[in-house]
């Protein structure tokens, strides 16, 4: 490394020059806030995160409209990590080292997450995470916007429980560490309600498969024996293509075996004839469709921004709209991005969602959120067919799993931990298992 | 159910007669049974739906199908229902669902949308098909009838029995008999039991599973006796079907692999760029379909040829730019033609963009083929396998009976010998190579059918590919066809039990210890050229 001095002297001298030839008002003219955007750009996630980055950059565009913040304007900061799970380290490190961030918005899969975060804790950053996960961490350093599963999974097995009843299930996703602590949590869950052994069929599949001849065959088998039967999905990224083309071609009707997804939103069915899918389910916090007017609004600015009359918006992006609206007004709160003090200034800040409510950065990290299940229309939207009666403050431990549930998250002072065992009255180093 | 000709002009002369009357009353009518049906939570819609059947008014069906599509929607500020007739962008066009009258465009802000979820949509489902039973045609009836299995509740078994009775096709008989069997089953008659057995229907077995589950002793004895002679069946079908999905995946394999065979078994070139020209097939595909607005069918056809000089063009440049240069350098080739992939990958991105795109399945390749109630081929996929024979055939006629073949195999045997001949051997590795790229192309016009189109398609295969030709014999047709499809076979017979992550594995496992024993593939070339 070049020491900071003498790497900065051109710059200084440059400032001096410059002083000389204008006026004082160019002097007060501060350096922007740097906002890194870490989204995968290209790879097999591009799909889902190219998006995400728009929305960000769409978000800041408007700030600076309205004044910026704290008098300066944003800058976004933009890197491609590729899908590529160690190359997302190194793009933090990138963002918070050399660019000097101030704060990032980013990532989609776990294992990217996971990848971030030892980074991320060691230079002090910032980062707000806005997909759906499975729960089991918190950091002082990342602030959870999607949901957790108790916002998600839990509640859709409870309504495909209770109000469609469903007695077999299938767990089917993609093999890495989302769709396994889930399901992990699921089948917890599910035998705590009585389910059997038997009424429970679980299948991993690589990422980017594409070959579902055989599983949707068994799917269709394990349905058929006289309990009603529903597939709960934590298939992730593009391989959902070729998995619901194969529902729709082998006849699965979601009269009979509902497929309800907790990673499929209107981004991913763009890509799908949506004809034959329509009844099958997924679980989120925000659909397009909702009828509120700060809905319309922000679809309206989307679709302005993007310049294409079909943009199609989804919970992931709203996640991004709450994050980054808390982000603003922490830094309002507490007068500056230094990265501390706004950590402490966000917890309790409450902001807007786009479902007509209000969401709050709980001490634990997570915000609250209302559950909404939709169904799958021919137009590639959802329908709202359920949702929880107020909003649900996400869970950092799951309290259906050994060694999670006597668990909790605060890092506020004194507590300060993120992973005190209430049992032992300790808080434990690292993780929990 | 047929009104002879002169009751129903009687019928409609006396319409005529009272239209503007009974308009005026309908209208009232149909206001409140769509605001009841608005009103109503989805335990209470079921009322409402069955109100607006019994009111027999002539537009309720119409309103249930455009409930059924989401498309029944009421204006916010004037209470009004209307009919979407278009609801994708911001602005749809509506009809008033009372009066059929064109209202324009309205925005998805002023209306709200009636929802319904999926028991509901079952309920409807079955109340149309009941509307559709009454239809001419016998293919609607056989549809109608088999959508109502398992979906026969007590107000529906009178219209039913009677609409059996009527019945003149033999099919919609057995499977309306088999529906309300059904429902007698779940009402605990044993006698049912008789009509379901030897049925393959997914419907009938899971009726009976339930059954076989019953407290009453008869009954469950009796269902467990039909089930067990269904599941003898479904056996044989289910061993079928995996050979179907084994020979259908293995064509994949095929065309992925055939052009490489070409390329790396005949001229000895490991071209990592291979899967980045099934990719610029497919990619051919999609752009065709984008100039073929409305015409998927067409497009598709069309992009076989397109795709397929596309591919070879490609492959030219390829040859001409990088190979030629390293010739008789199998690692120097190998690394040049990865960084060629990795450049395509990313020009790809770069031009047209790093999202897939959406390439879509023609009307006649979407569904699947029913052999029989247990055993049902997927459209695409067949297609796909026969388009795979196709090309294999093509090319090896291509091999055998051409002049480019005669030459390809002289100078693949001696090329100096070939030389001496007078056959220009450069020539030939340019056209055996435009050959090779050119059928990665058409494997890529066939992929896009079955999976993503893109930047990534071509990685996902180009493993599996050299996989195939090496566990064939480098430089056989024959080994690769046999090879692909044996593989596809072994793969989904592994995956029920093993899992599809497992079975990838093995297959690799399987494929390193064979090449141990045989490191020239199943089909290994002879001659001294070869062994040399």
């Amino acid at each position: 490394m070049i020491p900071s001095s003498t790497y900065r002297s051109p710059r200084w001298l440059a400032a001096s020059l410059l002083s000389l030839g204008v006026a004082a008002p160019a002097m007060a003219q501060e350096d922007p806030i740097k906002v890194g955007i870490l989204h995968s750009l290209s790879g097999t996630m591009a799909i889902s995160e190219t998006v995400l980055k728009d929305t960000v950059e769409m978000l800041i565009e408007q700030q600076n409209a309205n004044g910026g913040l704290l008098g300066r304007q944003l800058e976004a900061v933009v890197v491609d990590p590729a899908s590529d799970w160690p190359l997302f380290a190194e793009k933090a490190r990138e963002l918070l080292a050399q660019e000097e961030v101030d704060v990032i918005f980013g990532n989609w899969t776990s294992v990217s997450r996971k990848s971030v975060l030892p980074v991320v804790e060691e230079l002090n950053g910032l980062l707000f995470y806005p997909v759906q996960y499975e729960g089991e961490e918190s950091s002082e350093n990342v602030f959870y916007t999607g949901a957790a599963p108790n916002q998600q999974a839990i509640p859709a097995v409870n309504y495909l429980m209770n109000e469609v009843g469903v007695e077999r299930w299938v767990l089917a996703g993609t093999d890495y560490v989302y769709p396994r602590t889930t399901n992990k949590i699921l089948e917890a869950y599910l035998k705590g309600h009585g389910v059997g052994d038997a009424d429970i069929m679980i299948n991993y599949t690589p990422f980017g498969h594409s070959d579902w001849q055989n599983i949707v065959s068994e799917i269709k088998a394990f349905g058929s024996e006289g309990k009603k039967t529903a597939v709960v999905s934590t298939i992730n990224g593009d391989a959902n293509v070729p998995f619901y083309r194969e529902l729709g071609n082998q006849g699965i009707d979601a009269a009979d075996i509902p497929v309800v997804a907790f990673s499929v939103g209107e981004q991913e069915l763009t890509g799908i004839d949506t004809a034959p899918l329509v009844g099958h389910l997924a679980a989120w916090n925000y659909f397009m469709s909702v009828d509120t007017d700060t809905n319309y609004d922000f679809i309206d600015a989307w679709i302005e921004y993007t310049g294409d009359d079909m943009a199609v918006t989804n919970d992931p992006m709203e996640a991004h709209y709450i994050g980054f609206n808390m982000w603003a007004e922490a830094v309002r709160k507490a007068g500056t991005t230094e990265v501390d003090e706004v950590k402490d200034a966000i917890i309790g800040v409450s902001v807007p969602n786009l479902t007509g409510g209000y969401a709050a950065m709980m001490p634990n990290h997570h915000i609250t959120k209302p559950v909404l299940i939709g169904e799958i229309q021919d137009n590639g939207q959802f329908s709202i067919v359920w949702e929880t009666p107020s909003t649900v403050a996400g869970d950092a431990w799951s309290d259906y799993l050994e060694g999670s549930k006597d668990l909790i998250s605060d890092w506020r002072a004194p507590l300060s931990c993120g992973n005190y065992n209430v049992v032992k009255g300790s808080c434990g180093g690292g993780e929990a298992q | 159910m047929k009104i002879p000709p002169c009751l129903r002009r009687l019928l409609a002369l006396c319409l005529l007669a009272c239209l503007p009357l009974t308009a005026q009353a309908q209208e009232d009518d149909g206001q409140s049974l769509l605001a009841s049906l608005d009103a109503a939570s989805y335990a209470q819609m079921g009322g409402a739906i069955e109100a607006i059947v019994d009111s027999g008014d002539p537009r309720s069906r119409d309103w249930l199908e455009a409930l059924l599509g989401g498309k029944l929607q009421r204006h916010k500020e004037s209470g009004r229902f209307v009919v979407v007739l278009e609801n994708r962008g911001r602005n749809w066009p509506v009809v008033d669902a009372l009066t059929g009258e064109d209202l324009g465009e309205m925005s998805r802000r002023e209306l709200d949308r009636i929802g319904i979820n999926n028991s509901l949509r079952g309920q409807l489902q079955s109340v149309l098909a009941v509307l559709d039973l009454r239809v001419d045609d016998v293919g609607a009836r056989r549809e109608a009838a088999r959508d109502l299995l398992g979906q026969v509740d007590e107000a529906m078994v009178a219209p039913l029995q009677d609409l059996l009775e009527a019945e003149g096709d033999a099919e919609v008989a057995r499977l309306l008999a088999q529906g309300l069997a059904i429902h007698r089953l779940e009402q605990g008659q044993v006698a049912a039991v008789d009509v379901l057995a030897g049925s393959l229907n997914g419907e009938v077995r899971s009726a009976l599973s339930s059954a076989a589950r019953s407290d009453d002793p008869a009954l469950a004895e009796a269902a467990e006796a039909a089930l067990a002679g269904i599941d003898q069946k479904l056996r044989l079908n289910r061993g079928l079907e995996t050979l179907y999905f084994g020979l259908s995946l293995g064509s994949v394999l095929v065309l992925a692999a055939i052009g490489l065979a070409i390329t790396f078994g005949v001229m000895g070139v490991i071209n990592m760029a291979h899967g980045e020209l099934m990719m610029l097939g497919a990619y051919t595909t999609w752009a065709m379909q984008q100039l073929l607005p409305g015409q998927p069918g067409l497009a598709l056809l069309l992009a076989i040829p397109a795709g397929f000089l596309v591919a070879a063009l490609a492959g030219i440049a390829i040859e001409r730019g990088v190979i030629q240069f390293l010739k008789g350098r199998p690692l120097e080739t190998l690394l040049a033609t990865f960084g060629v992939s990795l450049i395509l990958q990313q020009l790809v991105r770069t031009v047209i963009s790093p999202l897939n795109r959406t390439v879509v399945t023609p009307e006649w390749m979407s569904g699947s083929l029913m052999i029989n109630e247990g055993l049902s081929l997927t459209l695409n996929r067949l297609y796909v396998l026969g388009f795979a024979m196709l090309v294999f055939a093509g090319l090896m006629l291509v091999m055998r009976r051409t002049r480019l073949g005669l030459e390809v195999r002289a100078v693949t045997q001696n090329r100096a010998m070939a030389r001496a001949m007078g056959i220009r051997a450069t020539r030939v590795d340019i056209m055996t190579f435009a050959l090779g790229s050119g059928v990665a192309g058409l494997a890529g016009v066939a992929l896009s059918q079955l999976t993503n189109v893109g930047p990534n398609l071509g990685q996902n295969y180009i493993i599996d590919s050299f996989m195939v030709v090496v566990f064939g014999g480098v430089g056989n047709l024959w080994g690769t066809l046999v090879a692909g499809l044996s593989l596809g076979v072994i793969n989904q017979v592994l995956e029920p039990w093993a899992g599809a992550v497992l079975a990838k594995i093995l297959v690799l496992v399987f494929i390193i210890l064979f090449i141990q024993k045989r490191p020239r593939g199943l089909f290994p070339q002879k001659g001294r050229a070869a062994e040399g």
